[in-house]
Parts: C-alpha cells; sequence; structure tokens
C-alpha cells in the first residue's frame, strides 16, 4: 500500500521557527557560510539583520566565531550544508565547541543522499558518525517539518552543543502540531510485537509503509521514530527487543556508525536479538533524481520489508 | 605619565622575570611542556594582565571584563603562571600543570580553569574565537575588548586569514591582537617551513591596523596597545618581535626547546639566569 504523504520542507519549517525564537530569545545570534537562502537563516536574516552575521565561504572560521558569541552568553545557530558544516570544521566543533561544551546548535541541511543532483561530494552520509562520537555533542535528526520546529525550540531551551541533520528535500509529514516531542524521547508510532522498524529521519515515513506491508503478511511491525541518536532513549529501544523480538534499523547514512550501529551497540549489551541496519552500503554517492537514489542505495520500502522478513526468519 | 614611570616598567618586569621562573620550573616538574613560545610570549601577557587589561581575579565571569585569547594554547604554562600571579588561583596549583586531576591542563580548557576564556591548543582557532566574543560585545554594546595572542606558525594556518577577513568585514575594532613572532616553530625556522614574510603587508591588506614591536619591550607593547584602543572601524595586529625562549641562554632562538622540558641540570641554569 502506497501512503501519500504531505510533503513538506524542513528548511522552511528551521527558518521560520527561528524568525520565532528570535522574537523572544534577544540573545539569539545565527550565522552562516553563504548558504543562508538554502539553509533559510535568511529568513532570520531579514527580520534580524544586527543579529545575523555571514561569515562567507568559511565553515571552519564559522565555528571557532559561533564559540566565542556562546563563550560571551549567546544562544548560538550555525548552518550550512551538512557536508561542510560537520567533516570541513571538524576540528573546530571538536576543539572549541564540544570540549568546552558551548552553547552552539549546528543545524545542518542538505544531509545525504536526497541532495541528488549534486553528488557524492555535496551527499554526507557520514555525518551521524562524526558527531555522535563527539561527547557532549547532542545528537538529532527530526523527522519532517513540524518535528524540525519543535526540535529547534527544544534545543534553544537545551543549555549545550546540538547537531540537527536536515535534508533539502521535502519529507513526509508524518507528524502534526499537536504530537509531544521531547528529546531523548523516541515516540513509538506503531504498536506491533513481531519485529519492530527503527527509523530516523525520512526513513521513519518508509518504516510505517513498509509496516503496512507486512501486516498484509501477517505480520505486526513495532514502528519507532528515533529522532534523538544521542543521548539515546535506550529504554524504548531495549523494550521494543525484548518485545518483539527482533530489529530493523533504517536511516538515509552510511550503515557504518550510524544510527543502526548505535542501536546495534545498545542492544549487544542489553538485549540480544536479530537484527538488520537499512542504510547505505559502504560507498559513496552519486548524481541523480531523490527517488532513484533511495531505491539504488536500498534506502526504500521494499528494503526495509525484505530486512523485517530476514529478521524474522532469523528468530526462533 | 604612570607608563613611562622607569619604576613602574621594572616592576612589570619583575613579574615577567617570575613568570618565567614559574614557567621552567611548571615544565620540568611536568616533564613535558613547550618552553620556548611561552618564554617569547611572557612579556605580552604580563602587560596585559597586570597593566593593560580591564579584569578582576576574584569574578571571573564579570560581564564586563576584558577577554584575552590564547590562540597558541601551547604556551599555557605562561599564561597559568600569570592568571596564578594575578590571583586567579594560588600559585601552588601551578605545579600540577600536566598532572592526573589537575585543574591545569596540558592546554588551556576553560571549563577547567579560572579565568582561562577559551579552550585552545589545536592552532588557528584563537582569533575566530575572539572575533565572536567582539562581536558579542559590539551586540550588547558593551565596551569590553578582546585580546589575542597567536603565535607565527598559525600563519600557515587557512583559518587565521578568514577570521581575519571577518574582524576586518565586521569593523571589529575591540580586537587587538599580538603576533609572537619568534621566527621560529616545530620543525624550524618559519621561513624555511612556510614562508611568511611579508606579514605586516598581509595584514594591512586584510584590513587591519598594523604595529611592530620588540615583544620584550614593555613600554613599547603598553604604548601599542594604547594605539590600538583609539583606533576606530579596524581591528590591530601588533607584530611582536620576539625571541623564542626569551630569558634562558640556551633555550633563546632555539628549535629544540619548542616543546621539550628541560633535564636536571638545564632547569637549574634556567633557574640560576632568571635570578631563582
Amino acid at each position: 500500500m502506497v501512503i501519500h504523504w504531505k510533503m513538506e520542507s524542513q528548511r522552511k519549517q528551521y527558518g521560520k521557527t527561528l524568525v520565532e525564537i528570535g522574537k523572544e530569545r534577544k540573545d539569539l545570534v545565527v550565522l552562516d557560510a553563504d548558504l543562508s537562502s538554502s539553509t533559510r537563516t535568511a529568513d532570520f536574516a531579514e527580520v534580524y539583520p544586527e543579529r545575523f552575521f555571514n561569515v562567507g565561504i568559511a565553515e571552519q572560521n564559522m565555528m571557532d566565531t559561533a564559540a566565542g558569541l556562546a563563550a560571551s552568553g549567546k544562544l548560538v545557530f550555525a548552518s550550512t550544508f551538512a557536508v561542510f558544516g560537520t567533516g570541513r570544521c571538524y576540528d573546530q566543533i571538536r576543539q572549541s565547541i564540544a570540549y568546552p561544551k558551548l552553547n552552539v546548535k549546528i543545524v545542518a541541511s542538505h544531509a545525504g543522499i536526497t541532495v541528488g543532483g549534486d553528488g557524492a561530494s555535496h551527499q554526507i552520509i557520514e555525518d551521524i558518525a562524526l558527531m555522535r562520537v563527539l561527547p557532549n555533542m547532542t545528537v538529532i535528526v527530526p523527522v519532517d517539518a513540524p518535528e524540525t520546529g519543535k526540535v529547534v525550540k527544544a534545543i534553544a531551551k537545551l543549555h549545550g552543543p546540538v547537531y540537527v541533520r536536515i535534508g533539502r528535500s521535502d519529507v513526509p509529514t508524518i507528524t502534526d502540531e499537536g504530537t509531544s516531542f521531547e528529546i531523548n524521547q523516541a515516540p513509538v508510532l506503531r504498536e506491533g510485537k513481531d519485529v519492530t522498524l527503527i527509523g530516523t529521519g525520512i526513513m521513519v515515513s518508509r518504516c510505517l509503509e513498509a509496516a503496512e506491508e507486512l501486516a498484509k503478511h501477517g505480520v505486526d511491525a513495532r514502528v519507532v521514530n528515533l529522532h534523538t541518536i544521542k543521548p539515546m532513549d535506550e529504554k524504548t529501544i531495549v523494550r521494543a527487543a525484548r518485545e518483539t523480538g527482533g530489529v530493523v534499523t533504517a536511516e538515509e547514512h552510511s550503515v557504518m556508525m550510524g544510527m543502526g550501529s548505535a542501536v546495534a551497540m545498545v542492544l549487544v549489551e542489553n538485549f540480544h536479538v536479530p537484527m538488520k541496519r537499512v542504510g547505505i552500503p559502504d560507498v559513496f554517492g552519486e548524481s541523480g533524481a531523490c527517488d532513484e537514489l533511495m531505491d539504488k542505495y536500498g534506502l526504500n520500502v521494499d528494503s526495509v520489508v525484505e530486512a523485517a522478513h530476514d529478521v524474522l526468519r532469523r528468530k526462533k | 605619565m604612570e607608563i613611562y614611570d622607569g619604576e613602574f616598567i621594572s616592576e612589570l618586569e619583575g613579574i615577567a622575570k617570575k613568570v618565567r621562573r614559574d614557567t621552567i620550573q611548571m615544565i620540568y616538574e611536568a616533564g613535558s611542556g613547550h618552553p620556548g613560545g611561552s618564554l617569547s610570549g611572557t612579556d605580552i601577557l604580563v602587560a596585559l594582565y597586570f597593566h593593560i587589561m580591564k579584569h578582576d581575579p576574584k569574578r571571573p565571569d564579570w560581564p564586563d571584563r576584558d577577554r584575552f585569547v590564547l590562540s597558541k594554547g601551547h604556551a599555557a604554562p605562561a599564561l597559568y603562571s600569570v592568571l596564578a600571579e594575578a590571583g586567579y588561583f594560588s600559585t601552588d596549583e601551578l605545579r600540577s600543570l600536566r598532572k592526573l586531576g589537575s585543574r591545569l591542563q596540558g592546554h588551556p580548557c576553560m571549563t577547567k580553569t579560572p579565568g582561562v576564556e577559551m579552550s585552545t591548543g589545536s592552532l588557528g582557532h584563537g582569533l575566530a574565537a575572539g572575533n565572536g566574543m567582539a562581536l558579542a560585545a559590539k551586540l550588547d554594546r558593551r565596551l569590553y575588548r578582546i585580546y589575542v595572542l597567536c603565535g607565527d606558525g598559525e600563519m600557515d594556518v587557512g583559518e587565521t586569514w578568514e577570521a581575519a577577513m571577518l574582524s576586518s568585514h565586521y569593523k571589529l575594532d575591540n580586537v587587538t591582537a599580538y603576533l609572537d613572532r619568534n621566527k621560529l616553530q616545530l620543525d624550524g625556522p618559519t621561513e624555511k617551513i612556510m614562508s611568511l614574510e611579508p606579514l605586516a603587508d598581509k595584514w594591512k591588506a586584510f584590513g587591519w591596523h598594523v604595529m611592530e614591536i620588540n615583544g620584550h619591550n614593555m613600554k613599547e607593547i603598553i604604548q601599542a596597545t594604547n594605539e590600538a584602543r583609539g583606533i576606530k572601524g579596524k581591528p590591530t595586529m601588533i607584530i611582536c618581535h620576539t625571541i623564542k625562549g626569551k630569558g634562558v641562554s640556551f633555550m633563546e632562538g632555539s628549535v629544540h626547546f619548542h616543546g621539550k622540558a628541560p633535564n636536571k641540570q638545564e632547569y637549574e641554569q634556567a633557574m640560576k639566569e632568571l635570578g631563582g
């Protein structure tokens, strides 16, 4: 069954929410590295030009400038594309933001393979890995546009470094304004007892569709939206493993050290069940249309369904 | 004027000598550290903390304090010594440098050490961090100033120049940077490793007000800083010509003591030369 999702932009929601927060939080300062019209920090810049600083194409400079602003009491949001906002300035994030635990929020757009035509140079599939190994860093992947707004509001109130990963393309809207959101609380979107599908970001919608598909074959799948990769809601994950006896993870990220690996680590130490990770194999992406790429690299509903069957076969 | 008073200058020089002794002792007791670049930057640090900067060791979080960023974080022993002498913590604590559980990490850590404004150590970050503080000051309409001490090896780092552009683009006249131009980096002379000259022209081209002084002359450091305070609409770079290992004969101009602790004999001779 194909679910017809309403498609919305996380980036637009980000820009809109920044403007909202900026109204009450006079300490909010936003930085961008010449991509503000894409990341939508330009929306903030338009309303609060005095609190917006474009640093030019200089991400390393941006992160250290952000650190200095935060050290002087500012709430800082720094945005650019995820490929430049993580790998290119990893040292600056590590040394000047994570180590001194400064109040800098890195909200990076254009993450993953859904960047599409720009190709592998712009499709970062290892940013979750890079950010989650940093002590003090919180890592969040909002599932859709409404949740992006809630994430941005929540992290504005959380002191310390945060990495938020959003996409370029519009994503299926699976939550609404009323859906509750708390950092570190992974919502169970669908109850089930046979297998658990844990998704993050755009893959959560694929998990929900896969669950529908599995239901046709008499498989009762649970679906979890793991928006906060770190710190992880281990309780929900372990309970799901215990109650369903099998886990599939799905992420638009390399299977090396992404969300699936993080879940695997939790399960291996707490409750060992058959598991399968759906994600981008250990390869770089390429140019193409989003859907074509998602299919080619195994990030579609069929891959999740197949992984679930594999897990079910391995269950006793 | 107080600053031209010979007695006042010799008082600062006396503190600098004490700081150099502390530095050698700390590194000797730690068994590792960077004496060369600590000694070359000492006079600048002393002038800052004992005359130039508006700060209060009893209130390290005072919002209106001037900020200092040690971009060349490996000169931490000199900074710690100056902070202790100024009263941020006891000089007895200096002996804990680099030891397990110490507040005095091998490189500055702002969450551990009172008075340290920014965690540094990886080179080329300090100026950008200082810019962030300067932007915050401007936003809050506060008058505090930001002082950054850079090493000349850091001039190799691309981010230094990204930050240099930002300071002048945003007209950060509350930023004063000092370049500890000791002309040596870990692997050898700066001009041999990676040509930096003409450095003054480069900074001028990046939109900075530039001065060149003797970085071991208190009067020159203070006068240049006073001049910087009067410059409106642009940041100031004070290129301080210094000697690596300044004050200890066998360390002066030596790459050997960039990142190496003195042995017992060297330690004793160094302390004698520094009047300890």
